[in-house]
């Protein structure tokens, strides 16, 4: 018990944000309930990233009834590679990654194969809903396979490496790049065993990494440092996520960005509810950070002048 | 300002909760545990007389005012006869039995169950009562002064005058005035009346009391006598038995005041009466809840215990749900366990109340099992949602229905609650266990089933306290101190138990 205490106290020193504490103290009071949906409905996000002219991966199409299912195969022989997801899909549920064609078989991201009865199968089960938080009829969407920039080659185990950016009243304060193991099957989602690398704000650069719940600094299959990596375009992802709170009017979200080889960086999705483990992944606390913000949000006006805040504040080795 | 506002909220509410709480305690004496038990006596008087061919009225004084006793229950048992109560100022309540015609020997009954009462019945209202000296002449006048005045010169007041002149006609000798006023060989009841009289003389409002010594068991209990005499506002009682004598006796039930006799006849011949007492314990929740229904008819009415029973033992479950809910809420976010639903465990744990603990988890466990491999079949069949949860409820419902079969016929009777699960929970949870299993790995799978059983099994046992069933059936305003709790706990905003582990490497 004293040790669980100490525990706790040590983290409420270092600025360790807690669920209950970010939901209390953030998502519940500048997240305005009717701006949820922006978000947790792919669909929309995409609809509203596309007429802000912000960057996001090209919509390929729309499954939305049942009966649509049957010209699936029609839609998606026109693509060699596409990506399968609910639009109210939760923590990566439901993505289906296919990287290409083997014969009349689909290859997925995770090595394994599907025909296509199982990948319509797999649209009629997003579309009764249950990879949708609710359980609430949901819709497909098919879209363009990003190419990831080969900067995160190195330290990926196939699946698309994503970078989250939290966002905080337009500030970006914090950011990890997510690079899928063997154990996620693909995926960049931390929960399901991918790498969580910290990035310094100021430099775009990664700094340590947690996997699982240990900091690690090597990737576990590929066996090089997932430390010292310099991500291109950083400035333009920082001004995306500063971008993405007027976007949503969130003032508390989470931004997961894809670099494309030859599209640069794309909006994937956002996040209302964005999860902790990015703290583990910087070795920071996000409290600090975002009392900072809280402090002077009112004197940053521009996109330009946030980016600015944030580099200069939240900066390694500043927190 | 939001926290203030929600911190005087939860105060008020459980503020509120706790004053009717405490009333109820301490008033109608509900008690905390479902053990608690008081004595109870059953009081029976049989009047038997021979009835002479004509109409009959039998009039025997009934229990009243009866201080520290309460009587909760009374009833008249006498066929063909009509009955009524009349009460007699100064003297007690007296119920009549009439009738028309009867002939023969003639049998009444009246019953009353008597039980300690928490509040004593408010003497303070009486209005001070009139001294009635008694009309004494010539040498027991004489006697009577003289005795007065050896008690008055020894005594401060009313209290210790009446234990002198009790203590003087008891300890009397023969050629003493006090031996001349009692007569020879003095009656308990004689002694109770001289001293009345003569606490009357010396202008303390007096009278006697006559009643019964409730032992635990007696069938010939005879009236016994004693004095209550005024002052200070109100009647004090002092018994002529010693206080030895009187513990084991324990109490003295008041039944009526005065020198009537205890019953009058018209009509009949060769009267009789015998008192039986026993004594039994009763749950003193019932107790309470009869002497509420003397007291305050109205509250009991509009609570729970005035709906039928069946409804009473559904409110009995019912309302240990927040208990459990609480408990989840404790779980989920102060220790941060994971659970397939939000409530889920909570209505697994209602199907446990049926099946038990044990045989609850082996059945769960069972049903889960074969419904996953199910649903795995059911996979390759590639049906749509709807369809296919349906399909997995019908195979749930003849699960269930083979296994209560199975179990009864292998002798356990446990098995026939089975019925009572959840089977659209169990259903949805096998739905999300498999969705689980696919995208996260079985691992993560078991871990939240584990989760959701072993919270269910946990508010199984809170639930299940024999104490907390009672207490919040007993006192349902309790549920608003259960809401506060849970109001406050929507302000916890500090770290999960299992974050402390996942952040620990942090803690520097």
């Amino acid at each position: 018990m004293t040790g669980w205490l100490d525990i706790s106290a040590r983290l409420r020193r270092a600025g360790i944000l807690g669920i209950n504490g970010r939901n209390a103290g953030y998502t519940l009071p500048y997240n305005r309930r009717d701006r949820y949906p922006l978000v947790d409905d792919k669909v929309l996000t995409k609809k509203l990233a596309a007429e802000a002219g912000v960057a996001v991966p090209e919509l390929y199409g729309l499954i939305e009834i049942q009966r649509q299912v049957r010209g699936l195969k029609e839609l998606l022989d026109k693509h060699w590679d596409f990506v399968v997801k609910p639009a109210r899909g939760s923590q990566g549920d439901g993505i289906i990654v296919v990287t290409g064609r083997s014969r009349s078989l689909y290859r997925v991201a995770d090595g394994s194969f599907l025909d296509d009865e199982e990948l319509a199968f797999h649209v009629s089960n997003i579309l009764s809903g249950i990879f949708s938080l609710g359980g609430q009829t949901d819709t497909a969407l098919i879209e363009y396979r990003v190419n990831f920039d080969p900067v995160f080659e190195a330290i990926t185990y196939r699946g698309v490496p994503d970078v989250r950016i939290i966002v905080f009243l337009g500030v970006p304060v914090m950011a990890m790049v997510r690079l899928p193991t063997r154990l996620s099957g693909g995926k960049a989602n931390l929960h399901q065993g991918a790498i969580g690398a910290g990035i310094d704000l100021e430099r775009g650069v990664t700094l340590t990494a947690v996997w699982g719940n240990s900091i690690v600094d090597e990737h576990p299959d590929t066996g090089n440092p997932v430390s010292g990596v310099t991500i291109p375009h950083w400035d333009a992802l920082l001004e995306l996520g500063a971008r993405s709170y007027e976007l949503t009017g969130l003032g508390y979200q989470g931004i997961d960005i894809v670099l494309d080889r030859d599209k640069g960086p794309l909006i994937l999705e956002l996040n209302a509810r964005p999860g902790l483990a990015i703290q583990m992944a910087n070795r920071q606390g996000l409290r600090p950070r975002l009392e900072q913000v809280e402090r002077h949000h009112a004197d940053l006006k521009t996109i330009a002048e946030r980016v600015a805040f944030a580099k200069e504040r939240f900066a390694a080795g500043r927190g | 300002m939001k926290r203030a506002h929600l911190f005087l909220l939860a105060a008020s509410l459980t503020a509120l909760a706790l004053a009717i709480f405490l009333y109820k305690y301490f008033v109608f004496g509900f008690p905390l545990a479902p053990e608690e038990r008081t004595e109870v006596w059953r009081v029976e008087v049989r009047l038997q007389f021979e009835a002479e061919e004509g109409s009959v009225k039998a009039a025997m004084f009934i229990p009243s005012r009866t201080g520290r006793l309460i009587v909760v229950d009374q009833s008249f048992v006498s066929p063909g006869y009509g009955i009524t109560t009349e009460p007699q100022p100064g003297e007690g309540i007296k119920a009549a039995y009439s009738i028309r015609n009867a002939a023969g020997l003639q049998a009444v009954y009246y019953r009353a169950v008597v039980q300690p009462s928490r509040v004593a019945e408010q003497d303070a209202r009486d209005s001070t009562p009139k001294l009635a000296p008694p009309d004494l002449q010539g040498p027991r006048l004489a006697a009577a002064q003289a005795v007065v005045e050896s008690a008055k010169r020894q005594s401060s007041d009313a209290s210790t005058l009446a234990a002198i002149i009790l203590k003087q006609l008891k300890t009397a000798r023969p050629e003493a005035e006090e031996s001349f006023l009692l007569g020879p060989q003095p009656t308990n009841r004689r002694l109770v009346r001289v001293a009345v009289e003569l606490l009357q003389f010396a202008g303390v409002p007096a009278r006697m009391v006559n009643g019964i010594a409730l032992a635990p068991e007696r069938r010939h209990a005879q009236f016994t006598h004693w004095i209550e005499y005024y002052a200070e506002h109100r009647w004090h009682t002092l018994h002529t038995v010693d206080a030895a004598a009187r513990e084991r006796a324990q109490q003295f039930l008041p039944w009526w005041r005065g020198r009537a006799p205890f019953m009058e006849l018209t009509g009949g011949r060769d009267p009789l009466h015998s008192i039986t007492i026993s004594r039994s314990y009763e749950y003193s929740l019932r107790t309470a809840l009869a002497q509420q229904r003397q007291l305050e008819r109205k509250l009991i009415e509009f609570s729970l215990f005035g709906l039928p029973l069946q409804a009473q033992s559904l409110f009995r479950t019912v309302l240990v749900i927040p208990m459990g809910i609480l408990l989840l809420v404790v779980l989920r976010n102060v220790v941060g366990v994971k659970t397939f639903g939000t409530f889920m465990p909570v209505l697994i744990a209602l199907a446990f109340r049926q099946t038990g603990l044990l045989w609850g988890c082996v059945f769960v466990t069972i049903v889960v099992a074969l419904g996953l491999a199910v649903r795995f079949y059911l996979e390759r069949l590639k049906l749509l949602l709807v369809p296919r949860l349906a399909a997995v409820v019908i195979v749930v419902i003849l699960l269930l229905a083979i296994l209560t079969v199975l179990s009864f016929r292998l002798g356990f009777e446990r098995g026939l609650s089975i019925g009572l699960f959840p089977i659209v929970i169990l259903t949805m949870t096998i739905e999300r266990m498999t969705v689980v299993w696919e995208e996260r790995g079985a691992a993560e799978a078991f871990q939240q089933a584990a989760g959701s059983v072993a919270v269910g099994a946990l508010c199984h046992v809170v639930m299940n306290f024999p104490v907390v069933e009672h207490l919040f059936f007993v006192f349902p305003e309790m549920l608003l101190v259960v809401l506060a709790a849970t109001l406050l706990l929507g302000r916890y905003s500090g770290y999960r138990l299992t974050e402390l582990y996942r952040f620990r490497v942090l803690a520097r």
